[in-house]
């Protein structure tokens, strides 16, 4: 038997052209991470029992020169207005958002991109266009219980009085909700689940932003009462999309944990050299260099799994699904780890709120858990093998 | 998407080797052969391996790509193509290792056109083995402490001293050695050399028994062992940085000249794997228990992780450091491979203490054996704490601890 391994290239689909692309990529965050607004929109959130809301913000200007960039349209067909380009390039992308740990509705745009790509119907590919033009999506696939098997969804699909259909119904742990312009969800009917699209803005719709430990991202639970949608996938085939597109959703989410990763490794490696007790910079004690490297180490596996779930979904399809998990399931454990051991690393202050440890420890404890932490990865992935 | 594609010869030699190996795979045999090369002592098992690993020469499976003065095969990108069809094969390891995955390396960089055409061809053939003369009584992750010495005589050098955990030197023609010729000199004052295992001229060769009972690893003692200036390996003082290129090679990060045969850690992991789904506990199979298999599917993703961290480190643009994938080769693996064995005595629970030669043992002792010889890998060639000094230090760049 061959292993469909070797129909894959072996440089991950990685020439030089996306190696300048991540490149770019990585110079433009340098410069625009949005730190500095972050910081302002979130002061005076600090409290957890008498601060501020939060309200979900994010640079708009750093989010225009990412349309313009193209980076919206860039993984859209070519025949929708798109770059044309696979998951590879939506990975890379993912990586240098996860290293700048920016608010952004694009990560959420790019999961609702591949999950339009595998539906392939008119009416997906009709907002797939519009992605390419700019406006941003999110999904709304999880029940009340944060379920991941897309027929738990709690939200029904009827047909209303002039024929068109008409979601009730609460969808939760939406991520980015506050960012978007629409939304895709799943819903049921008796027919089965489907894929709908609504614009954020409809008639109907209720944000109900959650209070969550992630300053990077917003969630929210939201109400559907009679809100008029457009189906995009009939009811009884959301669960074949959802199937082809998970892998790369994991995928995506796996490689902003590798370069959140990545930047805790760096940055914790960095105080190391430049904290002095015992008249020695801290970096020179085993107990501190020792688990600095094992940081390394998983970040390392973590960063090539996804490379290669990438470079499966794009090639191999009938193994995208089990390189997707073993991506996620390395880098949920690098998440947890590489986390705990910055704040603890670098002692008092990175417990503190003015330390940027705090924001990556947040993000990374947010991906570890999104569509499934290892432990979940791994049970699918005993069928698997 | 440009795939790196093989050459028509490249691709011609890839047939040629999966079908040279299907074809001449060394017959059965009766005797159980120790799980790596590093425990090999009876002579019978001496003389299999060498017949296996000359047959292999032969084929242009070994030194595929060294150059034709030095006898090899003088292709150019062969090596790894015979080095994964060996391992796809799953054949016997070669016998001299050492001497294909260290002195080879070691002396293409630093040795002289005479001692590469000198060495080389038998090595190769396994006409000669090798072993190395690195670790002390006094003298192991503190390497640089070694006492044995040098001393020169006109153009002679006398060598006094003592090495231990010398793997195969009890088959030994030839040592890798580092000797001390400056006493005032720590780092600095280490000289590499090659020396004979000569038993006529003051080399004396004593077993050491490992914990699992076999043996394959030796104190060898120098006593007045005079040796000629030509086996000096690069200059006298220069020996610290020449032993660090052969343990690079020894960690994984070096050019290798031969596959290490054997279970590769791919299928090790779906050995144990097959083990759990066939190993019946308190009425079901093991792999049916959530703790025991979620253990097991974490060692597969690392192992996947570090396979997929190799075809990594050929992708340029995706490669940091350049030593920061291949220095964790051996720490990783190791350490990967030695939970892979205890995760596999906790599958065979009480089955787990049949030993080597019980009849009811599962795989005649194979797992309990294999997690004992594990330690082989985690101590030997620079222990994993040592590995992670070398990790936070020359790839990180964190301070030094000595």
């Amino acid at each position: 038997m061959s292993s469909p391994k070797n129909t894959q290239p072996r440089d991950f689909g990685f020439d030089e052209d996306q190696a300048m692309f991540k490149d770019s990529i990585r110079r433009f965050l340098d410069e625009n991470n949005g730190r500095s607004l972050l910081r302002k929109d979130t002061a005076g959130t600090e409290d957890p029992y008498y601060g501020k809301k939060r309200t979900g913000s994010f640079d708009q200007s750093i989010w225009q020169k990412m349309v313009e960039l193209g980076w919206t349209a860039l993984t859209v067909p070519e025949a929708e207005g798109g770059g044309g380009m696979n998951l590879v390039t939506a990975a890379s992308l993912c990586e240098e958002l996860g290293r700048a740990a920016i608010a952004t509705p694009l990560t959420m745009t790019l999961h609702t991109t591949f999950v339009l790509r595998e539906a392939n119907t008119d009416a997906a590919n009709h907002w797939l266009g519009k992605i390419a033009e700019g406006r941003s999506g999110t999904l709304a696939i999880q029940d009340s219980v944060g379920s991941f098997d897309i027929s738990d969804t709690d939200v029904s699909a009827v047909t209303g009085a002039t024929g068109s259909t008409v979601l009730h119904g609460t969808a939760c742990f939406v991520q980015d909700a506050q960012k978007v312009d629409f939304v895709v969800i799943a819903a049921c009917s008796e027919k089965g689940t489907g894929l709908y699209v609504v614009d954020i803005n409809s008639e109907g719709l209720v944000i109900e932003p959650d209070t969550i430990v992630d300053l990077t991202r917003d969630q929210a639970r939201i109400q559907f009462r009679n809100v008029v949608a457009e189906e995009i996938v009939v009811p009884g085939g959301a669960r074949n999309v959802m199937e082809r597109a998970i892998p790369a959703l994991l995928t995506m989410v796996a490689a902003d944990i590798a370069g959140a990763s990545e930047w805790q490794l760096q940055t914790t490696t960095e105080y190391a050299k430049l904290r002095v007790q015992f008249e020695r910079p801290i970096g020179f004690f085993q107990a501190v260099k020792h688990p600095i490297v094992d940081m390394m180490i998983c970040t390392d596996e973590s960063r090539s799994l996804v490379y290669n779930a990438a470079c499966a979904y794009d090639t191999t399809p009938d193994d995208a699904d089990r390189c997707a998990r073993l991506a996620k399931s390395s880098a949920s454990d690098t998440a947890s780890f590489c986390s705990n051991r910055s704040v603890q690393l670098h002692g008092g202050i990175g417990f503190t709120w003015e330390a940027d440890v705090q924001i990556y420890f947040k993000r990374q404890k947010h991906n570890q858990f999104l569509y499934g932490d290892g432990a979940w990865q791994r049970q699918k992935l005993a069928e698997l093998v | 998407m440009p795939l790196i594609k093989e050459t028509a010869e490249q691709n011609e030699f890839r047939e040629f080797a999966r079908h040279w190996l299907e074809e001449n795979r060394p017959p059965a045999t009766k005797m159980q052969l120790p799980q790596a090369a590093y425990e090999v002592m009876s002579e019978d098992h001496r003389s299999y391996l060498c017949d296996w690993q000359a047959k292999c020469y032969e084929a242009g499976l070994i030194a595929s790509d060294v150059d034709k003065r030095y006898g090899g095969h003088g292709h150019d990108g062969f090596q790894q193509i015979a080095s994964t069809e060996i391992r796809r094969a799953n054949v016997p390891y070669f016998i001299n290792w050492i001497g294909l995955g260290m002195t080879v390396p070691t002396l293409l960089v630093h040795g002289t056109e005479e001692q590469k055409q000198t060495y080389f061809p038998k090595i190769f053939s396994g006409e000669e083995i090798w072993c190395q003369g690195f670790s002390e009584p006094g003298a192991g992750s503190d390497l640089a402490s070694l006492q044995t010495s040098a001393v020169r005589d006109g153009d002679n050098w006398i060598i006094n001293g003592r090495k231990v955990w010398t793997s195969l030197a009890h088959f030994a023609s030839h040592i890798l050695l580092l000797a001390r010729t400056d006493k005032d000199n720590k780092h600095g004052g280490i000289t590499y050399f090659v020396a004979p295992m000569d038993r006529d001229n003051g080399v004396t060769v004593t077993p050491i028994h490992k914990m699992t009972g076999e043996s394959g690893f030796n104190e060898v003692t120098f006593d007045d062992l005079v040796i000629p200036d030509s086996m000096r390996i690069d200059e006298v003082g220069n020996g610290w940085k020449v032993a660090m290129s052969t343990l690079t090679s020894e960690r994984g990060a070096g050019v290798g000249v031969g596959a290490v045969a054997g279970e590769s850690p791919q299928e090790r992991i779906n050995h144990l794997i097959a083990l759990a789904k066939t190993t019946i506990r308190n009425g079901k199979p093991v792999w049916e228990d959530a703790v025991t298999r979620d253990r097991i599917l974490k060692l597969l993703v690392r192992v996947e992780g570090s396979g997929q961290n190799m075809r990594r480190t050929r992708v340029k643009a995706l490669a940091d450091h350049p030593m920061r994938i291949p220095l964790q080769g051996k720490l990783v693996g190791s350490e990967i491979g030695q939970e892979l064995y205890e995760v596999a005595l906790s599958v065979l629970g009480m089955q787990s203490s049949l030993y080597v030669g019980d009849p009811n043992s599962i795989e005649d002792g194979k797992w309990p054996l294999g997690y004992m010889n594990s330690y082989t890998g985690t101590i030997s060639g620079g222990s994993s704490e040592v590995q992670r000094n070398i990790l936070g230090e020359r790839v990180l760049g964190l301070p030094k601890t000595k």
